[in-house]
């Protein structure tokens, strides 16, 4: 397939501009959050007038970093390997079996996802609140109601692309295992699980990722000593003085570990994500 | 990792072959066994806080009844009366949040599916490069939303930003006053972009999967007959990407609609009027008021007009798909 030289001109144009509005708050992140103070309170500049590390001292210091990184940390994890354990059973169901009420699942699971967060916050709230009145279950303010929430969010998504990922693997390996004595667990347990290993890994990530990022209910669900890192990051802002190089260092700081671990595996990821739509 | 890779290949499902001709009763207890913690999660977080939702919208649920929710007296239709009562303040600002993000929406779903659409019929070839823009078109989609909107606000700032920084420091573009991008007139086309920046990579994704399930033998018969770069995209790509178009516009849509972390993260909670999204509108008016009963009907118009779109929009889309 030849291609002519004006369409490989407007692509090299094209992908520049592209490459360049992607990168740009990057750059402006990576080289603000190596800026001393006074860099970042004058004109911008697009190099540091010296680099420091200072920044990724002082942003401890400012909020309470480190409690709200525990948090995030903590119910991101939770969420995540809890919502892929629910997940997996369910996609199992779904990837092996036929019976009743299988479409109704799917339909009434995967249609929650295109709900306004916002219809589910305020009744979320008063029941959160109603059952900590009731029965001194901590659900507002801690953890574990965020947790909870989360959980399910990602529950939909994760139900969906599983259960591409189970149907990928072949039917054959379930049926030797059962030759080899296996029950359908023990064969889900033993073969599938671990044929659809790089998958369940993705859908981890996926499921991570969102709840890392979440802001909605973690702005109203939680309280100074659960705050997580999506709602507290602001807190930078209500300060006196804005220490950009600060936010930016903070900014970076709990990136990193998200685009580095979808990066290694964005192979899965992509190809869960858009499965659905492209079958 | 490379062992599995051989056996997973999600990019081809195979078709589902059920085992339906062996089904024995006592398996079929297993599949509902195995769905009890989804369904009970789902009703938990899901399905009750929606009834509660529509019930508490015909409460006068104040902030001295919230703690006790079951106190609080009826409201009949009130609620969506004072909601949409458009000569009053309330409903007037609601319909103007309504149609400011009817309008962001359709402006970010159009720029951010061209932009995609560019993207991936750009890197549809293989050429020295390809892999590495691949994934620098992916990092805004992969940073967290809260870390990359912060730094846009930073961008953005009038004084320090790099946005006023370009435009009016580096190319003179903007005479006079530096501009403010984070209040007034100019917030909207702020969040815009901001909202472009996140969403396009995802329009690029999913038309790029769907690029891969296009045989590559098309293009060349096409080529042998003289078709040129632009007519192949036309008489190929477009038709052939019809299926995942009719998926991404709907997704897009509907989280473009629904945002809120974006606006929430950009301008914390006061959101400018020119970009109060419909979102950020009912969470301000909640929390503010503290009057549930209201945002919780303002939340079930809303879910209300989604319905009628996602209904409306796949019909039309079936339609299509039959005729097609």
């Amino acid at each position: 397939m030849r291609e002519s030289t004006s369409f490989k001109w407007t692509r090299a144009i094209g992908l520049t501009l592209l490459a360049g509005f992607a990168l740009l708050p990057v750059w402006v992140m990576v080289t603000s959050a190596l800026k001393p103070l006074a860099d970042v309170q004058d004109r911008f500049s697009w190099f540091p007038s010296h680099l420091t590390t200072q920044p990724f001292v002082d942003m401890w210091h400012t909020i309470p970093l480190a409690s709200y990184f525990v948090n995030s940390i903590v119910v991101s994890t939770v969420a995540s390997i809890a919502s892929v354990l629910v997940a997996l059973l369910a996609a199992y169901a779904l990837s092996r079996y036929r019976f009743r009420g299988r479409q109704t699942f799917s339909v009434v699971v995967l249609s929650t996802q295109m709900f306004p967060g916002i219809l589910f916050l305020l009744p979320l709230y008063v029941i959160f609140v109603n059952i900590s009145n009731s029965t001194g279950l901590q659900l507002y303010g801690s953890r574990t109601g965020l947790i909870i929430t989360y959980m399910t969010f990602t529950l939909p998504f994760a139900i969906w692309m599983l259960a591409g990922y189970l149907d990928s693997v072949p039917r054959e390996l379930d049926e030797a295992a059962k030759v080899d004595g296996c029950g359908p667990l023990g064969s889900f347990v033993r073969v599938v699980i671990p044929a659809a290993t790089p998958g369940i890994v993705a859908v981890l990530i996926y499921a991570f990722m969102t709840a890392w990022g979440e802001v909605l209910f973690a702005s109203v669900l939680t309280d100074d000593s659960t705050r997580t890192l999506a709602v507290g990051l602001q807190e930078y802002a209500t300060q006196n003085n804005v220490y950009w190089n600060q936010i930016m260092a903070a900014a970076l700081t709990v990136s990193v570990p998200i685009v580095i671990g979808f990066l290694l595996l964005q192979r899965y990821l992509v190809a869960g994500m858009t499965a659905g739509a492209v079958k | 990792m490379v062992d599995l890779d051989t056996r997973v290949r999600p990019e081809s499902p195979s078709p589902t072959t059920a085992p339906a001709t062996r089904r024995r009763p006592r398996r079929q207890l297993l599949p509902y066994l195995l769905l009890i913690p989804a369904v009970v999660l789902e009703l938990l977080i899901h399905i009750v806080p929606m009834l509660v939702g529509i019930f508490i919208s015909f409460l006068h649920l104040t902030q001295f009844y919230i703690a006790n929710w079951r106190q609080a007296p009826a409201a009949g239709l009130s609620n969506y009366r004072y909601a949409l009562d458009f000569n009053q303040a309330a409903g007037k600002e609601l319909l103007h949040s309504f149609l400011i993000t009817l309008v962001f929406t359709v402006v970010v779903l159009a720029v951010s599916w061209a932009l995609g659409m560019a993207a991936a019929v750009f890197l549809q070839r293989p050429f020295p490069g390809r892999a590495i823009i691949r994934t620098i078109f992916l990092i805004p989609y992969a940073l967290p939303v809260f870390a990359s909107v912060i730094t846009w606000n930073f961008m953005l700032q009038r004084d320090n930003g790099v946005v006023n920084h370009v435009l009016v420091d580096q190319l003179h573009l903007v005479g006079g006053d530096r501009p403010f991008w984070l209040i007034g007139p100019n917030s909207f086309y702020s969040l815009v972009i901001v909202e472009v920046w996140r969403t396009w990579p995802f329009a690029f994704l999913m038309l790029t999967a769907g690029m891969q399930s296009i045989s590559q033998d098309l293009y060349e018969a096409a080529g042998l007959d003289g078709a040129g770069v632009w007519a192949q995209f036309r008489g190929i790509t477009l038709p052939m990407l019809r299926p995942v178009n009719r998926v991404l516009l709907l997704v897009l849509f509907l989280w473009t609609f629904n945002d809120f972390t974006t606006p929430y993260t950009l301008f914390g909670r006061g959101a400018p009027r020119q970009a109060d999204l419909i979102s950020m509108h009912i969470y301000q008016n909640s929390f503010v008021t503290w009057n549930f009963g209201t945002g919780s009907a303002m939340s079930v118009l809303l879910l209300l007009f989604l319905l009628v779109i996602t209904g409306g929009y796949l019909r039309i889309a079936n339609r299509g798909a039959q005729d097609a």
